[in-house]
């Protein structure tokens, strides 16, 4: 199959790849891009392990041709930290331990990150209602909840 | 698999006049891409018509308000002229998954899959909603209503997409609702989804609209519970008259979601919840 030529601009860096033209934008920020920190869950839009954003908004990465994504912005969990300073959200996550085996913690970061753009004083329904679209078989979401409460004060300061 | 994405429908409708295969539209890809993963079906042609600028706008004019067929449902749920005409459309269309498949979902893409359970289709049905198709030699307006042939089949023909939907003008004495009953909170399919448009002349009930999803191979508009309502003012017999019209309509399937008596049921309850909800909103009491 020959290559659909890609450029894109992922964490605000030039990208350009080749891919077959059925690949999923999951895919090819895994493989192609080396950005691991997109997860496959179920591959089919439910569990929101793959979650990203495409020109800000916030997309289950398998649910996206890569075709799809010339001249788009992609942002990824690997754009979250500013270096090597962690996002409000990742330190949060870890004191509050809202992960255990952390497949589902790089897509809840990035909708969490999503919601707290729209909305900087959730509720705690609301931050349920908004990280619906995100699984986790580990922790119970509570402390998912916690976390994010705990960074959206932490933000609000700023 | 060849992957186009054309700046007209123009030319996307003779890319699909043009293909041989199978050739579908991307416009979300939240049901697309899941069919294409599943290998249910394998595309020879995808025609993206999200570079196609006149759909992702909405239009608000004398003649109604119109919704590109790339609007998302995030996009729908932003729009504050949108949700005041139409809040029944709205909430229907925000009803469908999480706020990942918001961001991608159109209501033309709802329509185009034609799952009888889809949310945002009796909401457009009831409101009179009409699908603007383009074709390569033509153009024409239809029905929603007339869109939908089966599960998972439509009258569209090869070389016809959907470019907009347009729902009309609402009037002064005019609401709309959706209701639909899941198992779970949300992110569910619908057991029931019910849609009413309702308008009212001097606190009386003019006319009405009543469509049932996901009781049946389609939605269906169901005249007779129009019937049971116009002409009151929603009092206890006639919603009763409503919720009887409704079951009496239905020709569900038995799944893990409901029984066939369970929906059966459901499609009135909802019914009559959905109608006091339109009622109110259209000024009665």
């Amino acid at each position: 199959m020959s290559g659909f030529l890609v450029s894109t601009k992922i964490n605000g860096d030039a990208v350009q790849f080749a891919c077959p033209t059925d690949e999923s934008l999951l895919d090819s920020l895994r493989n192609r891009a080396g950005l691991t920190g997109v997860k496959e869950g179920c591959g089919t839009g439910d569990c929101g392990a793959c979650s990203i954003t495409l020109d800000d908004r916030l997309v289950c990465s398998c649910l996206v041709l890569a075709a799809e994504a010339d001249g788009r912005e992609v942002g990824t969990v690997e754009g979250l930290s500013d270096g090597m300073k962690l996002h409000p959200l990742q330190e949060k996550f870890i004191e509050h331990a809202a992960l255990q085996c952390g497949i589902c913690t790089p897509g809840f970061l990035i909708s969490a990150k999503a919601l707290l753009e729209k909305n900087p004083k959730p509720s705690e329904k609301e931050i349920r209602f908004a990280l619906a679209g995100n699984l986790c078989r580990c922790t119970g979401y509570d402390k998912i909840v916690r976390a994010v409460q705990a960074a959206a004060k932490e933000m609000r300061k700023k | 698999m060849r992957f186009e994405s054309p700046t007209t429908t123009k030319e996307a409708a003779a890319l699909l006049a043009g293909e041989q295969g199978d050739a579908y539209i991307l416009a979300g890809g939240t049901d697309l891409l899941v069919r294409m993963k599943m290998g249910s079906i394998e595309p020879a042609l995808v025609v993206d018509i999200k570079r196609i600028s006149v759909t992702h706008e909405i239009n608000v004019s004398a003649k109604g308000i119109s919704i590109g067929a790339s609007v998302s449902g995030a996009t729908m749920s932003e729009h504050a002229k949108l949700i005041k005409s139409w809040p029944g459309v709205v909430e229907a269309a925000n009803l469908i998954g999480s706020d990942q498949i918001q961001s991608r979902c159109t209501i033309a893409g709802n329509l185009c899959n034609a799952s009888p359970a889809a949310d945002s289709v009796p909401a457009l049905i009831a409101a009179g909603a009409k699908a603007v198709i383009v074709g390569e030699q033509r153009r024409r307006t239809v029905a929603v209503e007339k869109i939908i042939t089966g599960p998972g089949t439509t009258s569209l023909q090869k070389d016809e997409l959907i470019e907009s939907i347009l729902l009309p003008k609402q009037s002064a004495r005019s609401a709309d609702a959706y209701l639909r009953f899941i198992p779970r909170t949300e992110m569910d399919i619908a057991v029931v989804g019910v849609g009413i448009h309702l308008t009212l002349a001097r606190g009386v009930i003019k006319s009405a609209r009543v469509v049932l999803g996901a009781v049946a191979p389609t939605p269906i508009l169901v005249s007779k519970a129009a019937r049971a309502i116009v002409g009151t003012k929603l009092d206890a017999q006639a919603l009763e008259n409503l919720a009887a019209a409704c079951s009496d309509a239905c020709d569900p399937i038995d799944d893990k979601r409901g029984t066939i008596e369970y929906r059966t049921r459901v499609a009135g309850v909802l019914a009559r919840r959905a109608a006091v909800i339109a009622f109110k909103r259209a000024g009665g009491a």
